[in-house]
């Protein structure tokens, strides 16, 4: 082609390469509007419902992200979880706060800044200093949200009265009737208080984890049924158990709220606090957004989506909290005792001492309660 | 010499077709059965460290768990109850699948194996679900039970539970089975048995059984490869009270993943079952003594 043509093209040439010009204007514009628009993906691994709308859906809309959760039952298959998948993998975990410890010290989460976080708000000092998630003065985890084991009952076959006490598991009339959520932990947990050990509960020697062990078989007889998270609920709900061993008002909640005749106490030999705490998962290159949430999850708008999760219902911790709850929904603030001065408030509970954090064997290994477990479940 | 070659190459050439006809089907059982059930043995034998798994060559986990009375406890239990749940299927399927093929027509037999064959278009989980709103102490049977003064009682979270799931799940196959190895009974033998004078129990058993024995048994075989696998009836159904095998493989994993543990439950169960599944092949395909 000559320079001339180049310079002065001609009528097909010009409407050769408009054309082509065109095209590719065209093409290119919906991959730069696509870009604008992609959505960030959050991996999470967490119990199961923190990934669900009533959770995130305002936070994903608002921030133009999407979790993706993987939920896990239990702290040991959270462990395994991550344990199995390449570092990265997720990038917020919820864990028990009782095992943020392991979590720290096998590197799966990241140190965190704590001028982050608004620890100013929280409800009680125990939440800013939470055991384990602080490491040699460096902060890994922050806790979100907690809840209260004890003594879950039906209220037609059991009394308030009857579940004032652990006792109450072996009341004649609910033989065959007592079923526990089936996970060890909370279960011989509960045994380990019925025998009045107290804020030694988890660290027991070897005559007292042989006492426990010997509580725990004298309930078997009164035992129905070993179960699972929806086991739990279907089993409640149609009366098929009459109380539960292991759980609190995080599964009773949900039936109450549904008009189910059911309800948890703490009674007087203590109950179990189950705690929840956000942490980055090491390796996540989505750290920045995942702060931003767990900033959102203990603002007041975040606690209260908490407090009123669908899946479980927990305690709002910190003030902003618990006031927008009671501005918002005063009738659940009232039903779980989230009101200044109220007796069954979780808040004097602890100060009271009577509600102790869940955590793991000191003097026994978790193999080893597992092993007792089965060998309970086989009795 | 030409001919012998000639021989040879026609018999090269008739295995290598069957070869192809045979290699995938080998290629699959390689791939997706005998590959991971040797991954499985080798895995009995590793470690685990802080929830990962390590390859080693320990015997820790077989003698962890043979020394445990909670895993003997489980094994007897999963099979006296697979064993309970193959008499009661095949009992009961067996009245079903007489009449199946004696003594309907074959439009209804095709309409009723229809029938049969739907559940398996639904999720078993949902199935044994159902029962519960069925087996509750508030359930449909004890509702309907009161009306005659009766009840209420305990269905679910009991070993009955757990026979009505397995039922749930094999029932339906092991009367298809069965009437399909009835149906293809030579009638004429029938026939000749009724005109000797055979009565018509006597006929069942001396005749009709034993001709279609393979197929009761290969049924029968099925309904407690099922059930002795099944995990989701003694669970829902069962109260998990006490464990089967297959949930001390749920309960090993949960709690320090102990894989490698599992995977000796999982062992044994697979020995288990090959050496009934050999045992009941033996018998059925055993030819009687002419007399």
């Amino acid at each position: 082609m000559s320079k001339k043509t180049i310079f002065k093209p001609s009528r097909r040439d010009v409407l050769k390469y408009s054309a082509a010009g065109a095209a590719a204007t065209v093409l290119s514009t919906p991959f730069v509007h696509r870009t604008w628009a992609q959505t960030t993906e959050i991996n999470m691994l967490a119990w199961y419902g923190h990934g669900e709308a009533d959770i995130v859906g305002a936070y994903e809309e608002a921030n133009n992200v999407k979790f993706k959760p993987k939920y896990y039952a239990g702290g040991d298959n959270m462990l395994a979880l991550i344990a199995q998948s390449p570092p990265g993998t997720y990038d917020v975990i919820l864990s028990d706060g009782e095992f943020v410890q392991q979590l720290n010290a096998a590197g799966y989460i990241d140190e965190l800044n704590p001028a982050d976080y608004n620890f100013d708000d929280m409800l009680h000092e125990d939440f800013t200093n939470f055991p384990g998630h602080w490491a040699a003065g460096k902060l890994h985890s922050v806790m979100v949200r907690c809840g209260h084991l004890g003594v879950s009952y039906n209220t037609n076959a059991v009394s308030a009265e009857e579940a004032a006490s652990y006792a109450c598991f072996w009341k004649p009339e609910i033989q065959g009737k007592v079923g526990h959520f089936d996970w060890h932990l909370p279960s011989l947990g509960m045994m380990s208080l019925k025998n009045g050990n107290g804020a030694g509960l988890w660290d027991l020697d070897d005559a007292a984890w042989n006492a426990v062990q010997e509580t725990t078989m004298s309930l078997r007889s009164q035992v129905g049924g070993f179960f699972d998270y929806g086991g739990t609920f279907n089993s409640l709900k149609n009366g098929e158990m009459q109380a539960m061993c292991g759980i609190g008002d995080w599964i009773t909640g949900v039936l109450e709220k549904d008009g189910a005749p059911v309800a948890s106490v703490v009674p007087k030999e203590g109950g179990i606090q189950w705690t929840e705490s956000y942490c980055i998962g090491k390796g996540s290159d989505k750290a920045d957004q995942v702060k931003h949430f767990i900033q959102y999850m203990t603002s007041p708008e975040g606690q209260v989506k908490s407090a009123q999760m669908a899946a479980y219902p927990g305690f709002a911790i910190t003030k902003g909290g618990r006031k927008l709850l009671n501005e918002v929904d005063p009738k659940e603030a009232q039903r779980t005792g989230q009101v200044d001065g109220m007796a069954n408030d979780p808040i004097t509970l602890i100060k009271e001492g009577r509600i102790h954090y869940r955590d793991i064997p000191q003097q026994q290994s978790l193999e080893d309660w597992n092993d007792f477990w089965s060998e309970y479940k086989n009795a | 010499m030409n001919t012998q070659k000639k021989s040879t190459q026609k018999k090269r050439r008739f295995n290598l077709y069957a070869m192809v006809w045979r290699t995938p089907i080998i290629v699959w059982q390689l791939l997706f059965f005998v590959g991971p059930l040797l991954f499985m043995i080798a895995m009995s034998f590793f470690l685990v460290k802080n929830y990962r798994m390590i390859e080693a060559f320990e015997m820790k986990n077989w003698i962890k768990m043979f020394s445990k009375n909670y895993f003997w406890d489980s094994y007897y239990l999963t099979f006296g109850l697979a064993s309970l749940s193959t008499i009661i299927a095949t009992v009961i399927a067996f009245p079903a699948s007489f009449a199946l093929a004696f003594k309907v027509s074959d439009n209804v037999r095709r309409w009723v194996i229809f029938l049969l064959i739907i559940p398996f278009f639904t999720s078993y989980l949902v199935r044994i679900f159902s029962w519960y709103v069925i087996l509750a102490e508030s359930g449909v049977i004890n509702a309907m039970l009161s009306y005659v003064g009766l009840g209420p009682y305990t269905m679910l979270n009991t070993m009955f539970g757990t026979l009505v799931g397995y039922m749930t799940l094999c029932l339906p196959l092991v009367v298809i089975l069965q009437t399909f190895s009835l149906a293809n009974v030579d009638k004429n033998l029938i026939q000749a048995a009724k005109n000797l004078g055979c009565s018509p129990i006597k006929t069942i058993y001396s005749v009709i059984i034993p001709l279609a024995k393979t197929g009761l048994i290969v049924a029968a075989l099925f309904c407690f490869i099922l059930s002795f696998g099944d995990f989701v009836s003694p669970y829902y159904l069962g109260g998990s009270k006490p464990p089967t095998l297959p949930i001390l493989i749920i309960d090993t994993t949960k709690s320090g993943q102990q894989w490698p543990r599992a995977a000796v439950v999982a062992v044994v169960m697979m020995a288990t079952l090959i050496t009934i599944a050999f045992a009941a092949l033996a018998l059925a395909y055993k030819k009687r003594a002419s007399r």
